[in-house]
């Protein structure tokens, strides 16, 4: 029924245009009359009782200040739990040393901050923890759930089989432990919030990407009725996860300021604060067994996976749900077993960021896959091959793959892509001319990422969106499902276009505001082109259907004219609406308890290939060809897949060679600021070969699956196999940074250097 | 303190405390918000303006330095009827994503348009180094740039 006119084409962006010009209005562009500035007091001790919060006497003239007493409702910010407080109160504990205690607004934003860095704290100090070992311990309690042990929010096991006596009768067991380092989003707007409350509603505009996540929040928070909260997202400059949880903070400090200072009140964060405060990339560290047949058969894999979740719940129990599940690999293992505790420590609260925990199981399977080609002797390609789960194939937790199983595809056209040169050279100006101080590698990940929420949960968040023909004529999506950048607009506007044949230029948008649209879920987990794409195709099948069957009643000339069927009904009747709600295909089911069943709806495949040369004067690694190869079920529109795509290879490539979060020994962020808390630039980027696969997903879409996240996962564990093929010694952390390499360099044993056979 | 300013092409005269920075004077006293702030410190780019012809970080700069030199910012990048090209180049080829480094990096590139007209590639990423990403990884960015300098030579 659908034509094609818009989806697979790279039609220009919807919010290109007022986006080039500068003419998009982020949170920080807007203003209000009367508006007020608002900063944040910070806790300064990591772990510590709050005795007294001295504010300076005498506090100036037209400032105002608030703390935990101001709040009316519940003192928590709602995500998993709400364990996390939005201030922290006089008598209270400080669990993390960027934790806010009290907030400042005024006239100005420089006034406002120099009160806040005024505002003085009465500590009681607590003994700190900051280490997996000594957190498991439980010497210092930071958290404490219910039967559980001290400072372990989640504890999951799951698997297959009898995985030590299978151990025991493998020709190879392979065992590795693998670290991997925070990272931050990097998000170039900083976050920030404007509120401000009219007739006892608090009305809240800023950067994010959940609506309703900030709504259900701040809800508890003001102790008013749902109708009385209003989220707006501003145009935001991007989230990566890392605007999934903390704005509903923001939100609720902005709110409260507003509503003590009678006027509105914006409150942006500048980098620095951005980068103490906001939740960030868990750090982990993941043991991994793998046993393998001489043949190169895997038999068995067994995983030990920690993630340092810092000092509050937020979303950890399911990061560490979708790292667990990812653990195993794209691999077919007869024996799977799989343990992941997210451990409560003082660092500030770590939480989303691209791929959510996948990133960190990855690299260590696939640095164990390399490991066990070099010891086997088989080719890395062959034995990867050999072992990949296929269609009809059983994953780890008991899911037989029905459909849009890509791992074929994806090395197949890998393979092809290398045979050729690449259409762009990478250059790298700073490496010796010298070829003797240069040794070059490969390296190469193959895997996968599950697309969506993880098992039930699509079900239990039921994202809803309502697309209208409007009285003026107009088709409009009422959604909040956000645009942060990777093109929620233009995609969702191609579904409708195609199936209500118009152009995608002629779709509308209602605000992404929870006054006017329902909850289409959060904008996280590779969901929204798959499953409220999914819902859009089908609200404009409904509108579609409901349009010809009113062309017949009216007695249009030609009933299938859906042009003069849309405009007679807006004419004469007005607004025709549907709105719908996404319900998982037949079949899916999982138990959360027991982690069995169908894990993901689908799952995207891919293949990454990194070029590197490292230079022995400064162990600096220059990535000279990234390729990357991803099965994304249909590309709606090519160049925003791609762009995703590149994108998250890029944030990959740096957190494998140079970007990291680094900890001071009381807890706080050491680099908060963008000169020593780095991110790639266009000069370290290497030229980005991506190619598409397309193996349609049959409930997405048109055939897409997501696509979001899955670019993370695999390059840092093909960075690190291309610097062991050009070293030949093991990589067995991130990130790579020349101090790391040329201690490992340096201090390498010499059996190191004969262990690993070096490929030319 | 009375000064005048040339902004765009157009006196503007200010009583501003000269040690303000020159991004917040654009911001918040002449309404142009194109010009974003990323970082505050000169490393990410996206506040990138032209003064006298050439790019700058209007968040390092004191606004008393630039009295009597012309300022350029992305809001005069197209004509009323027109993008510029290289904006145009950069809606067409999917170089923007999130958009907020995107007023800094068609500043950049428009000066590369003007000031680079031969440049390849690699140059194009050493020219743009000053402007940070992090959404597109910079390959469609480096694309529309290229297209760009290829339509006008």
């Amino acid at each position: 029924m659908s034509s094609t006119q818009s989806v697979g084409r790279s039609i220009p962006r919807v919010d290109g245009e007022e986006k080039v010009t500068g003419r998009a209005r982020y949170v920080d562009d807007l203003t209000r009359p009367g508006l007020w500035w608002g900063a944040t007091a910070r806790s300064v001790a990591p772990h510590a009782i709050l005795k007294r919060i001295v504010l300076p006497d005498p506090l100036p003239a037209d400032v105002v200040v608030v703390t935990a007493a101001d709040i009316p409702g519940l003192n928590g910010i709602q995500l998993l739990t709400a364990d996390q407080v939005a201030l922290v109160p006089e008598g209270g504990r400080i669990r993390h040393p960027h934790e806010a205690v009290a907030l400042v607004a005024a006239p100005d934003a420089r006034t406002a901050k120099r009160v806040a860095a005024a505002i003085e704290l009465e500590l009681e100090p607590l003994p700190a923890v900051f280490d997996f070992d000594a957190a498991l311990r439980g010497d210092v309690v930071v958290h404490q759930n219910p039967d559980a042990a001290p400072n372990v929010y989640s504890d999951l096991t799951f698997g297959r089989g009898d995985v030590d006596a299978a151990l025991a009768e493998c020709d190879l067991v392979l065992e590795g432990t693998y670290t991997t380092a925070s990272q931050e989003q990097m998000y170039i707007e900083p976050q920030g919030m404007l509120a401000e409350w009219k007739d006892g509603t608090c009305y809240v505009t800023g950067s994010l990407q959940c609506p309703y996540y900030v709504h259900k929040s701040l809800v508890a928070l003001l102790d008013l009725p749902p109708e009385q909260v209003v989220v707006d997202q501003a145009v935001t400059g991007g989230g990566f996860g890392g605007k999934e949880e903390y704005p509903s903070m923001i939100a609720a400090h902005a709110a409260l300021l507003a509503r003590r200072a009678g006027r509105p009140v914006k409150l942006i964060y500048d980098r620095s604060e951005d980068l103490r405060a906001t939740p960030k990339r868990h750090p982990s560290r993941v043991k991994h067994r793998m046993g393998f047949k001489r043949d190169g058969t895997l038999v068995a894999v067994d995983v030990d996976v920690l993630l340092d979740g810092g000092a509050y719940t937020t979303l950890s129990p399911v990061v560490l749900s979708r790292g667990v599940l990812h653990a195993p690999g794209p691999y077919r293992a007869e024996h799977v077993r799989v343990r992941g505790r997210a451990v409560a420590t003082n660092h500030p609260p770590q939480g989303a960021f691209r791929g959510f925990g996948a990133p960190q199981t990855t690299f260590p399977y696939e640095r164990q896959m390399q490991k066990a080609a070099l010891q086997l002797g088989i080719d890395p390609w062959v034995l990867r091959r050999q072992n990949r789960l296929r269609e009809g194939d059983t994953t780890a937790t008991g899911q037989v793959l029905r459909w849009s199983v890509g791992s074929t595809e994806v090395l197949d056209k890998a393979e092809e892509v290398l045979a050729s040169p690449p259409p762009h050279r990478s250059t790298h100006t700073q490496l010796p001319a010298d070829p003797s101080a240069l040794r070059r590698g490969r390296g190469v990940a193959f895997y996968f990422h599950g697309a969506g929420f993880t098992g039930r949960g699509e079900e239990r968040l039921k994202g809803t969106l309502t697309l209208a023909l409007c009285a003026d004529g107009v088709y409009e999506i009422r959604s909040t499902s956000t645009d942060i950048g990777q093109g929620t607009l233009t995609t969702f506007a191609q579904i409708a276009a195609d199936v209500l044949e118009v152009e995608a230029s002629a779709i509308r948008f209602a605000p992404r505001s929870t006054a006017v649209a329902p909850d289409s879920g959060p904008t996280v987990a590779s969901r929204t082109c798959m499953i409220m794409g999914a819902v859009v195709d089908q609200a404009a099948l409904e509108l579609r259907t409901a349009l010809a069957i009113y062309g017949r009643e009216v007695g249009l000339e030609d009933p299938d004219d859906l042009a003069a069927a849309a405009a007679h009904h807006a004419q004469a009747k007005g607004e025709l609406a549907r709105t719908c709600t996404y319900h998982s295909p037949e079949g899916i089911s999982f138990d959360d308890t027991k982690y069995e069943g169908d894990a993901y709806p689908a799952y995207g495949w891919a293949v990454c290939v990194v070029d590197v040369a490292v230079d022995l004067d400064t162990f600096e690694v220059a990535v000279e060809r990234c390729v990357h190869v991803i099965d994304v079920g249909k590309a709606i529109h090519p160049l925003i897949v791609k762009g995703q795509i590149e994108g998250g290879t890029l944030q990959a490539l740096g957190w494998a060679l140079w970007e990291q979060v680094t900890y001071a020994d009381d807890g706080r962020v050491l680099n908060d600021r963008m000169t020593n808390c780095i991110i790639p630039t266009s000069l370290e980027a290497p030229e980005l070969e991506t190619h598409l696969v397309e193996v349609p997903y049959p409930h997405g879409p048109f055939g897409a699956k997501g696509v979001g996240e899955i670019p993370m996962d695999g390059p840092a564990a093909a960075v690190a196999n291309a610097i062991e093929d050009a070293l030949g010694i093991p990589i067995d952390q991130v990130p790579v940074t020349p101090e790391v390499l040329a201690r490992l360099w340096t201090s390498r044993p010499p059996e190191d250097t004969t262990r690993y056979e070096r490929r030319a | 303190m009375n000064l005048e300013l040339n902004v765009n092409g157009e006196p503007r005269p200010l009583d501003v405390d000269p040690w303000r920075r020159l991004l917040d004077v654009l911001r918040e006293d002449l309404g142009l918000t194109g010009s974003k702030e990323g970082c505050g410190e000169g490393e990410c780019g996206a506040c990138s303006v032209l003064l006298d012809g050439e790019p700058v970080n209007s968040c390092l700069l004191p606004v008393g330095a630039v009295e009597g030199r012309a300022v350029r910012t992305v809001e005069d990048l197209a004509s009323a009827d027109a993008l510029h090209p290289v904006q145009r180049a950069l809606v067409d080829l999917a170089g923007t994503q999130c958009g907020i480094c995107t007023p800094g990096i068609a500043v950049t590139a428009a000066w590369i348009l003007e000031t680079h007209p031969e440049a390849d590639r690699a140059q194009v990423r050493t020219l743009l180094a000053g402007n940070l990403c992090r959404c597109t990884g910079y390959q469609l960015v480096v694309d529309a740039v290229m297209a760009a300098l290829e339509a006008q030579r």
